[in-house]
């Protein structure tokens, strides 16, 4: 287990050093001055502060040693400074961090849940009318445009109902601690969480449904009933488990959109984190800010990943003991 | 006589809307006797597994019973709800299954899968479960029974698997036991295994058992009382020893007749023919699992140090249970694999060291067939033009190739008509044809056959011996017939080399290995043929 | 092709979506016509509600701009790009996908390395940082939606050549003497026109949604009236006229919807595994 993990690591630290380097190039591809790129906005930052760049990153030396200046500042956990923010990039970005783990993990699980027990109920009732009525609604939430659907439910739970707060990450001014402060963030983390969750729990639930139908026409589970054993057992024992495979499969591929959805979430309800900036970035045109997030966001969904690969390991025996 | 144990009687079990008939099973009645096996015999198609199903409730979606009776300790089975079949089904009733592999639980170890036999009828503690799923395993004869039942299914070999399939369905010690196709996955000597167990099983216990099968091997071994099944239909009943001595029916007559005989016959021996492929020292290894740093990799050593020759008009079967490599060798002559050593000289050129157009162009003189006649012909491509293909790559023009063609479908007895044909349109058998007439297209010398009939029903089988050992006298071609079965290699081949574990463990005349093999290798093989000790006691 | 079409017709929510999808193309192509004027034009006063008047339907935005004319417009873009970029991305993926499956070794562990770094960047945010970076224009917008689309397309002709690689009827192709070229053009690819079909309409979709969410953001191109805009647009707004970021969203939503269905029903008449050879 402990070799597998470090394995994973390990290849996960190369396809973090294969993205810098796309990082890099990207900034050198960009039209312009990489040193006015890095800064921002063409002309907002001033002579000062673009000399002073070209002076960290070594702008007049070869291309490759650039790299390795680039490299070695990252390992540092040094991703530059945001001329408009006026902070290092690293901090920035660590600061808001929390609320966006905080989102995704909440999105993850809800969507996971609430998909498979749709998907497996589905299955159960095939044909029936409360299948038809979750095949639908999961075929429109996976045609619905994430920020729509946040800005649809602000509109319909905040702005009329006025249940829940369709801003920020808790309320300002109120100073809330202990439990309270947690109610309050809960609170606020309903609505962005379910509707960025909303597509993959649909994504989670065709899977799940399609993948218990395919399992309960599997050769074992005519044996689990030759056995004579319940429906109910063999249902869950028998065709659950072996349906959730490509299941996790798929949940540990798409952690990848679901940080990248963050971004329209975080963007819609003011949720202040890493998406968040990433739009603030791109407001100002902070090209370092923006690569800077892009990395670690890159970072979160190797980390996704990894979960979901111990996680499928711990399911099927045939990966754990092979 | 004792009264049955399980009655069917004019039973009818209905086929879905569009299939190729109304009727599964139409209008069967027999009995099963305590302590008696009696197999069901069939092609596929026949309906002889859904009696059987309809009897444990466990027919596939859309088909049901709609007629006649299933009589069980005195009630109808049809009748029954589905919480009273599920009190008998493994308690009463029992069935094992043809995939040992796909019927068990790939995710559960074996114990706990034993072990719910119980827990579905709420019997033994779960402690008690464990030990008696242990004593089970010891029973069938699974070796290290303690370490097996930890073990998860993808660790054990395809005989332990049905062995625990068998213990599985023994633990309620049903009165019933339903055997669907039980050995056909697997090997020769483990199907003699197996088919040994369930026999004294069912002895000891006098158990019925119904065993459903197509081979009529398996029949001569086991059965003690026959149903031959035919388009859903029993076309003859009777004792073991009636029907397959003095079969009645005409199907079952034609059925026993192209079983293929195991008498090899002597002479036509290829002494003093010039070899035309020789091959020495042919290895390959391959290495399974393990990654660039950290897991070590599998070394299996496929095909090791094997030498062969073969004749100009010869047959030299390749014989072999899987995995013992005979399959690799026939890849490594036509070079679809490239070995790691050794040479393959084919009309005075190495094909072990060809490559690119030299490689290209040797390959004309050896050709394969074979063995899965859906896969074997490309579904988006016109018969014509699979049979056309070769000849042009090779530059022969489009008219001329076609032309070729049409010649090559009526050598192998098929309508000229068929080039404008998909290969959707044809039977198992004619597709085989097909594949015949493709590997003929080039003019070979040698054709390599790779279990080329072993996809086949038995009297289509047959059928395609028959034209292939034809098509080799006309065309004075060489063959390399490589098969798991010893039947066919017994009425095929004029020269066998039996294969284990990639070596060639014996090579001789094909009458010579079949009566005096040498090797206790080829021995076991060879006594593990079902139906050959009555086949030998009816000639001798 | 009638055969296909029984099948297809057989699912009910495919001809829906595919009446669906040929509304919104016949409103793409007739804009010009309905609605002659520049979506960008100013027509009327701002937040004009909609349904008050019949000239237009669904109200005017912030700029008082007409938004039914913002909706056909901005179905030419959608189109245009859903389009354009899964082709493109069938142009990446295939290649790859089919010389890493047949050719198999090293070239496949190169090839699917490579595809493996593209599928685990997350797609959405390397889209931004692309269109960000080289500014925002139809074509870099294209152009950032195919490359982070073309990885399942890679994975899944590599799946299918791999499978297909070792069919009997290759091998062959293999002893017949055809080179490795004909046997991947002829033999291999047209078997897997199916999956790739089902594929690339449901990538339409994505793609669809995908400029939308760049749009959304502000990365649309600037001379384009686009979904995904509009909606951006309206979104500090939405107090005062939710119609702004409805109506567009709607829009999005039944194309995607009308694409999925298709792909479905696309499925289920061309899908192999439903036509298993029977026992």
């Amino acid at each position: 287990m402990l070799r597998f993990i470090l394995m994973r690591l390990g290849k996960a630290a190369i396809i973090l050093v294969a993205i810098l380097t796309l990082n890099f190039f990207l900034i050198h591809a960009a039209p312009g001055d990489p040193a006015a790129v890095m800064a921002g906005e063409a002309g907002a930052a001033d002579a000062k502060f673009i000399a002073q760049l070209r002076e960290q990153f070594g702008l007049d030396k070869p291309l490759l040693t650039q790299l390795a200046i680039y490299l070695k500042g990252v390992l540092q956990l040094d991703l530059g400074y945001s001329y408009r923010q006026q902070m290092p990039v690293a901090d920035l970005i660590f600061s808001r961090l929390p609320a966006t783990l905080l989102l995704t993990m909440t999105a993850f699980v809800i969507s996971l849940l609430l998909g498979t027990v749709a998907g497996v109920l589905a299955s159960a009732r095939v044909g029936k009318w409360s299948d038809t009525a979750i095949s639908t609604l999961a075929l429109l939430f996976y045609a619905t445009p994430l920020y729509w659907a946040a800005l649809m439910a602000v509109l319909l739970f905040s702005v009329y109902f006025n249940w829940l707060p369709g801003f920020g990450y808790e309320t300002v001014g109120a100073n809330y601690t202990g439990l309270r402060r947690v109610l309050d963030i809960g609170q606020h983390l309903i609505l962005p969480a379910t509707t960025l969750g909303l597509f993959f729990m649909a994504v989670y639930m065709r899977m799940t449904r399609a993948s218990m139908l395919e399992v309960s026409q599997l050769d074992f589970v005519k044996t689990a009933r030759a056995k004579g054993l319940k429906p109910s057992i063999i249902q869950r024992r028998h065709i659950f488990r072996n349906a959730m495979l490509p299941v996790v499969t798929l949940a540990g591929l798409q952690a990848g959109q679901l940080v990248g959805g963050a971004v329209l979430t975080e963007t819609v309800f003011a949720w202040p984190g890493i998406g968040r900036l990433m739009f603030e970035a791109l407001a100002q045109r902070d090209y370092n800010l923006l690569l800077g997030v892009f990395f670690v966001s890159s970072a979160m969904v190797l980390l996704f990943n990894l979960i979901t690969d111990i996680l499928y390991r711990f399911v099927d025996p045939r990966i754990r003991v092979a | 006589m004792t009264d049955p144990v399980l009655s069917i009687r004019n039973l009818k079990v209905a086929l879905p809307e569009g299939a190729d008939r109304d009727f599964a099973v139409n209008d069967v009645s027999f009995d099963l006797y305590p302590g008696e096996i009696l197999c069901i015999v069939g092609e596929s198609g026949s309906g002889k597994s859904m009696s059987a199903n309809a009897a444990m409730g466990l027919l596939p979606d859309l088909v049901r019973p709609v007629g006649g009776e299933i009589i069980f300790e005195g009630t109808d089975v049809l009748k029954l709800s589905e919480a009273q079949m599920m009190k008998l089904r493994g308690k009463k009733v029992a069935m094992i299954f043809q995939e040992p592999m796909s019927a068990l639980n790939p995710l559960m170890r074996v114990e706990d899968q034993i072990a719910e036999v119980f827990e579905a009828h709420n019997l033994l503690t779960p402690r008690d479960r464990a030990k008696r799923a242990i004593e089970l395993m010891t029973e069938v004869g699974i070796p290290d029974p303690e370490k097996a039942a930890r073990a998860y299914p993808f660790q054990l070999s395809g005989g332990q698997r049905q062995r625990v399939m068998i213990a599985m369905a023994l633990a309620l010690e049903p009165s019933i036991l339903i055997a669907d196709e039980p050995t056909t996955a697997l090997d020769v000597t483990t199907q003699a295994q197996i088919l040994e167990l369930i026999r004294n099983l069912q002895e000891e216990r006098g158990m019925a058992v119904m065993f459903i099968t197509h081979d009529f091997g398996v029949v001569a071994e086991i059965a003690d009382r026959v149903a031959v099944m035919q388009y859903g239909k029993i076309v003859e009943a009777g004792t073991a020893d009636d029907v397959l001595d003095n079969p009645q029916h005409e199907y079952t007559r034609k059925l026993i007749a192209a079983i293929p005989k195991l008498a090899a016959e002597a002479g036509a021996a290829a002494a003093g023919k010039t070899p035309i492929l020789e091959v020495e020292g042919l290895n390959k290894t391959y290495v399974t699992g393990g990654s660039l740093l950290f897991s070590k990799p599998r070394i299996v050593h496929a095909v090791n140090n094997v030498n062969l020759t073969l004749a100009e008009g010869e047959t030299l079967g390749i014989v072999g249970e899987s995995g013992s490599g005979k399959s690799s060798v026939g890849r490594c002559l036509v070079r679809l694999m490239q070995p790691d050593s050794g040479t393959v000289r084919l009309a005075g050129h190495d094909m072990a060291q060809l490559s690119g157009a030299a490689l290209r162009e040797a390959r004309k003189s050896i050709q394969m067939i074979f063995q899965d006649p859906y896969a074997s012909l490309n579904p988006r491509s016109k018969v014509g033009r699979i049979i056309a293909e070769g000849p042009m790559a090779h530059g022969v023009s489009k008219t001329e190739a076609y032309g070729r063609a049409v010649k090559l479908l009526e050598m192998v007895d098929l309508d000229a008509l068929a080039i404008d044909r998909y290969p959707h349109e044809f039977s198992g058998g004619q597709r085989q044809r097909i594949g015949i007439a493709r590997a003929l297209a080039l003019e070979p010398r040698v054709i390599i056959a790779d279990e080329a009939v072993s996809a086949l029903d038995v009297s289509i089988q047959a059928q395609v011996l028959d034209l292939l050992a034809d098509l080799k006298e006309r065309l004075n071609l060489a063959l390399i017939f490589i098969t798991h079965d010893l039947r066919v290699a017994a009425q095929i081949c004029d020269r066998i080399a039996v294969m284990q574990n990639g070596k060639v463990v014996e090579t001789g005349p094909a009458h010579a290995i079949f009566n005096n093999p040498q090797s206790g290798y080829a021995r076991t093989l060879i006594e593990a043929i079902p139906g050959r000790e009555k086949e030998l006691a009816a000639a001798g | 092709m009638a055969d296909f079409w029984n099948r297809f017709s057989r699912n009910r929510g495919a001809v829906i979506g595919l009446a669906l999808l040929v509304i919104v193309i016949l409103v793409a192509v007739l804009a010009p016509l309905l609605f002659p004027q520049s979506p960008w034009r100013m027509v009327q006063r701002p937040f004009l509600a909609p349904f008050s008047m019949d000239q237009y339907p669904l109200g005017t935005d912030a700029l008082g701009r007409d938004v039914i004319s913002g909706l056909a417009y901005g179905a030419q873009v959608s189109l245009l790009v859903g389009l354009v970029s899964t082709v493109a991305a069938l142009l990446i993926g295939i290649p790859i996908g089919a010389l890493a499956g047949y050719f198999g070794g090293w070239m496949d562990d190169a090839l699917m390395r490579f595809t493996e770094f593209f599928q685990t960047v997350p797609s959405f945010a390397l889209a931004i940082v692309l269109v960000a970076i080289f500014e925002p224009s139809i074509q870099s917008i294209i152009a950032a939606i195919a490359i982070v689309s073309w990885p399942p397309v890679a994975r899944l002709v590599r799946g299918e050549v791999l499978s297909l690689r070792s069919r009997e009827y290759v091998e062959a192709a293999i002893l017949s003497g055809q080179t490795s070229l004909t046997i991947i053009l002829r033999q291999v690819l047209p078997n897997t026109i199916s999956p790739i079909i089902v594929l690339a309409s449901l990538m339409v979709a994505t793609a669809i949604l995908l400029e939308s969410s760049l749009s959304f953001l502000g990365l649309g191109d600037p001379n384009m009236m686009s979904w995904g805009y509009m909606i951006g647009a309206a979104r500090t707004v939405i107090r005062q006229a939710w119609w702004l970021s409805f109506f567009p969203g709607v829009a999005i939503l039944l194309t995607v919807l009308a694409l999925n269905l298709i792909g479905e029903g696309l499925n289920d008449a061309l899908n192999p595994r439903l036509a298993r050879r029977g026992k």
